[in-house]
């Protein structure tokens, strides 16, 4: 009964898609007010009937229903209420339910809260996001049912893949949906914009918080999706450039691009087709994503079951949504008018480079993740790109990137004083070198490139304090006076402070765990110790260990210094029968000085096995969780800027022109 | 100028989608690695015979100065799909002549032996490759996998996983006939 | 296509030993041999895994070749022989990092090129900026005038 009324519902909300994607358009064209306002209830309509069939989705996966097939293939009766929870986005049907879910969220957002956005604006962005909708929803309707039936009703169910059953990985697809999907608002106000042919300061006003939502969401899932992967898969590693993780990386960059771009719009007006261009393209890689997750064009490690006539139908939905959008740049985008000016030496400058860095890393990690498609079609040849590429030539343009992110915010509009700017900065940059040398005298081995990005995470972070610091006039003046101007300094400015300093201290942490990190892997018998990190290890005994839906072997391991008992980790090997596979569960003690971590395998060697002993990896991997931190951080700093009152949704102010030009910069 | 940037987007958009178009033709398969030893000699390898067998074991020697191509077959008692193959190739080497040689890949020998007792030895030769090094020089990805290698011992045609159903074999049969018609051209 | 996936789950599913990686038996004694030996195992890519460098796979082949690549460095191989090795037998497929040669100088010059086409119309745009900050010259005061009222404007209104 539920499974047909979710169904139902899909098919409604498909057909208000569909009157959605003309009445309001229609009307914008011809100044008929009441079909523009249709665009308000038949999104509010469209996230009820989504959400209907979303529920009835979720219920047939809690309460076990294993006549719906979808439930039948990824749960099972015995697993965890969570992982039942999170069973309904598990597999390919349930995460593009979950996909329109989002979509029409995001339409129903702006439809209630967009209250300041001009009616026609309104209109004609909420049936272009209704074009997407009607696409993605007959997709599912029609090669994707989440709620077809299987006869006679199995009685249990295959279980879910056990690598994911795991509570940082049932949260990550609706995080990072959240983020790539949460793009496709902006892209349908960039489509509504070409439309009208107008774009000004104040349109990028209105697109900017929900850009914001987007791609903090994006940060966080990307965040928890490389936590997942380091304690996890039993590796410690956080990143594979694995073209799955890159095609959820792509916008990201694009959409970090957007965000700074769009200020230029909105403070000076300028960069206008750049921005639309960006907007376009940040949610066409979101859908290049989704095609390439789904149609198994390329090998991938994660990857839904692989369906060609399903990739067949996403690329038609590409070449509608991305052609179309590109076509009409094509044609509206010449005609636009180049805002305010600015000299090589301004805000805008250092903006435009930041933009033009995250573009070509963008661009590399593209033609990287496709590369060995286009020789595979052109000589039938098969290469490989893999990390070393990706980290031959990304790292490259990230490092100088990061030495602007420090000078940018220091940078008037228009014109500015580089030379005041690097006087400021001067005592800043012979510090960041003083910790590269003592990262260097501490630490005495890996590469150099090392200690010259510590040196240049370093900088960032003492150039973003000090920029803070300047503008409350630290120091200066009375600390009630710095306390009551940092008040008064807008949400935005400490928005930017907060996430610059966490871009500082997750590059800390990358460069701590992939450049001094060691590692033991040894076999063990009880009473084994292994000294790891000015660690003793001591394994002592393995048991037998049973869980809801597995079994387990779990070791123990206590862990000393110097003598002195500092823990006790518990890594377990378990075995899933009913999904017949095993997972590694790793144990880990982490500090802010580093993690250890312990993972334990069955050994290979048939020697080893028989004398009952037990391969154990330990590693040791310095400031591994200032990478979660600093992520964190680049989440509450968007947090924090769309809390800015300027940007609070429905606030109806007209954007204000230029900024004088003797302001100081914010 | 101004218009010839803006179109740029949508040129690559297209040259894109043109290879994603390419892509999911369903013939292809993202996983299929082509093998380099194709056109090439066979590679050197030298495997004794699996004991108390009964047949020699297998060498690049072998391989060299045949008449008719040869079948190389890589199988081992673990692999679940090569017992299905294993009526496959027990009917080409019974009803078409075919000359069959084995590499037995990572197999203990008195399991290889139990196998073989089980289900019929249509081998004509079998090398023992317990190190798994020989699979290495073969370029092998795992097991079963068949190569046709002709009189000259170049090796003419790879074919990864179980020679199994009416497609695969027919692909198979296919190739050796090309191979045949090949040789017969060369001598 | 479906028979051919499921074939290769089969095929994995029939690997005799399932090991997790770099096993303890595989570590050779000398630490700097074995460093290399890690950060070539790195560079591979393993063939019957979907996306992995043997050095994380646990497959049986990749540990066969993880051991022939200790076992080239022990003989006294480079690093560029070991590799070489390899894809004597495997082919570039195997190479995690392209070699730079005909089928991919668009891979590795992509990066660059595009930084400068991009670099290039960065510096169009900020000329031609320039020329209009020049030709509005005039304007500047009256622009200073405009931004003041506004500004006056914001904080009567905030």
């Amino acid at each position: 009964m539920f499974p047909e009324i979710g169904q139902f519902a899909l098919a409604l909300a498909l057909g208000t898609a569909l009157v959605q994607s003309v009445l309001p358009m229609l009307g914008a064209a011809r100044g008929n007010s009441l079909w523009m306002r249709s665009a308000r209830s038949s999104s509010i309509a469209q996230l009820v009937f989504i959400g209907i069939a979303f529920a009835a989705l979720m219920r047939s996966f809690v309460v076990s229903d294993f006549t719906v097939r979808n439930v039948y293939e990824n749960s099972h009766s015995l697993k965890p209420m969570l992982f039942k929870i999170a069973g309904t986005w598990g597999s390919h049907e349930g995460s593009l339910l979950l996909w329109v879910l989002i979509l029409a969220a995001f339409g129903a957002g702006v439809a209630l809260f967009g209250s300041n956005i001009p009616v026609a604006l309104k209109a004609r962005t909420l049936s272009v996001q209704a074009w997407i909708s009607t696409g993605f929803l007959s997709f599912l309707l029609l090669t994707s049912n989440p709620f077809e039936r299987v006869f006679p009703p199995p009685l249990d169910g295959n279980d879910l893949n056990p690598l994911l059953q795991d509570v940082g990985l049932a949260m990550h697809p609706p995080l990072l949906y959240f983020g790539y999907v949460g793009f496709s608002i902006v892209f349908s106000f960039a489509v509504a914009a070409l439309i009208e042919g107008r774009i000004d300061a104040a349109w990028a006003r209105w697109v900017r918080p929900w850009t914001l939502a987007a791609w903090m969401s994006l940060t966080a899932g990307i965040a928890l999706g490389s936590w997942w992967a380091y304690y996890e898969l039993g590796w410690g590693g956080w990143w594979f450039w694995d073209p799955v993780e890159n095609v959820s990386f792509m916008p990201w960059l694009l959409g970090t691009a957007l965000l700074h771009s769009a200020i230029v719009t909105e403070k000076r007006d300028a960069f206008k087709s750049w921005t639309i261009l960006l907007a376009i393209l940040t949610f066409s890689l979101s859908l290049l994503g989704t095609f390439i997750v789904r149609s198994g064009l390329l090998t991938s490690v994660h990857a839904f079951a692989v369906d060609p006539e399903r990739g067949l139908y996403i690329l038609g939905l590409l070449g509608v949504s991305i052609g179309g959008s590109l076509t009409l740049y094509a044609w509206r985008a010449p005609a636009m008018e180049g805002g305010g000016l600015f000299t090589p030496v301004s805000r805008e400058a250092g903006l435009l480079i930041n933009n033009l860095l995250l573009t070509t890393a963008t661009g590399t990690v593209l033609f990287g993740t496709l590369y060995p498609l286009f020789t595979e079609a052109l000589s039938g040849d098969k290469v490989s790109v893999g990390p070393p590429f990706f980290n031959a030539t990304f790292i490259p343009m990230m490092l100088p990137l990061v030495v602007m992110m420090g000078i940018g915010p220091f940078l008037s509009w228009k014109r500015a004083d580089l030379k005041g700017v690097f006087q400021r900065l001067r005592f800043i940059a012979v510090l960041a070198g003083l910790a590269g040398l003592a990262t260097w005298y501490v630490a005495r081995g890996g590469p150099a490139l090392a200690y010259l990005s510590v040196a240049i995470a370093v900088w960032l972070l003492l150039a973003t304090m000090r920029e803070w610091a300047v503008r409350i006039k630290l120091l200066d003046v009375p600390l009630t006076e710095a306390i009551r101007r940092a008040r008064n300094l807008p949400r935005a400015a400490h928005g930017m402070t907060l996430a610059h300093a966490g871009l500082a201290i997750a590059m800390l942490g990358f460069i701590g765990s992939s450049a001094w990190k060691s590692e033991e892997i040894v076999f063990v018998q009880p009473g084994s110790v292994i000294e790891i990190a000015d660690f003793d290890v001591r394994f002592d005994d393995v048991e037998r260990v049973r869980g809801p839906n597995y079994i387990a072997d779990r070791g123990t391991l206590t862990v000393s210094r110097e003598g002195e008992f500092v823990t006790t980790l518990y890594p377990e090997r378990r075995s899933y029968p009913v999904a017949q596979s095993t997972t590694t569960e790793s144990a880990i003690r982490s500090t802010l000085a580093g993690d250890l971590y312990a993972s334990l395998a069955e050994p290979a060697s048939e020697t080893a096995a028989e004398q009952g002993a037990w391969t154990l990896r330990i590693l040791y991997e310095p400031l591994v969780n200032f990478i979660w931190i600093g992520s964190a951080m680049l989440v509450l700093g968007g947090g924090l800027s769309l809390s800015d009152r300027r940007l609070r949704v429905g606030a109806p102010r007209r954007a204000s022109r230029s900024t004088p030009v003797a302001t100081p910069a914010e | 100028m101004k218009r010839a940037i803006a179109t740029l987007p949508i040129l690559i958009a297209l040259v894109f989608g043109a290879f994603f178009l390419w892509g999911l033709n369903p013939d292809r398969d993202p996983n299929a690695i082509p093998s380099v030893l194709i056109s090439q000699p066979a590679p050197d390898f030298d495997l004794p015979a699996v004991e108390s067998i009964g047949v020699p074991g297998l060498s690049r020697e072998d391989l060299f100065g045949n008449s008719d191509p040869v079948v190389v077959n890589v199988f081992a008692s673990w692999c679940v799909p090569c017992r299905a193959e294993h009526a496959v190739l027990t009917r080409m080497v019974e009803r078409d002549g075919v000359r069959l040689f084995g590499i037995n890949y990572k197999d203990k020998p008195e399991d290889a032996r139990a196998w073989l007792q089980n289900l019929g030895n249509p081998y004509e030769r079998i090398g023992s490759d317990l190190s798994g090094r020989a699979g290495i020089e073969w370029g092998i990805s795992g097991v079963p996998e068949t190569f046709i290698v002709a009189g000259d011992d170049t090796v003419l045609y790879r074919y990864v996983g179980p020679v199994v159903g009416a497609e695969a074999e027919e692909k198979f049969a296919t190739a050796l006939a090309q191979a045949r018609t090949r040789n017969g051209g060369n001598s | 296509m479906k028979w051919k996936s499921l074939a290769a789950t089969m095929m994995l599913a029939a690997l005799p030993f399932t090991a997790q990686a770099v096993e303890p038996d595989e570590i050779l004694d000398d630490p700097a041999l074995e460093a290399r030996a890690r950060e070539i195992s790195k560079d591979l890519r393993c063939v019957v895994c979907q996306n992995q460098d043997i050095d994380s796979s646990n497959a049986g082949v990749a540990r066969d070749l993880r051991l022939l690549v200790r076992e080239r460095l022990v003989a006294g191989d480079t690093d560029a022989e070991v590799m070489e090795f390899v894809r004597a037998r495997y082919g570039d497929y195997v190479l995690l990092k392209p070699p730079f040669k005909l089928e991919t100088y668009a891979l590795w010059l992509a990066p660059a090129l595009l930084l400068l086409f991009g670099a290039g119309t960065v510096i169009v745009v900020l000329r031609s900026s320039r020329a209009r900050s020049v030709a509005d010259k005039l304007s500047d005061d009256d622009e200073r005038m405009v931004a003041e009222i506004l500004t006056a404007e914001n904080e009567v209104s905030s």
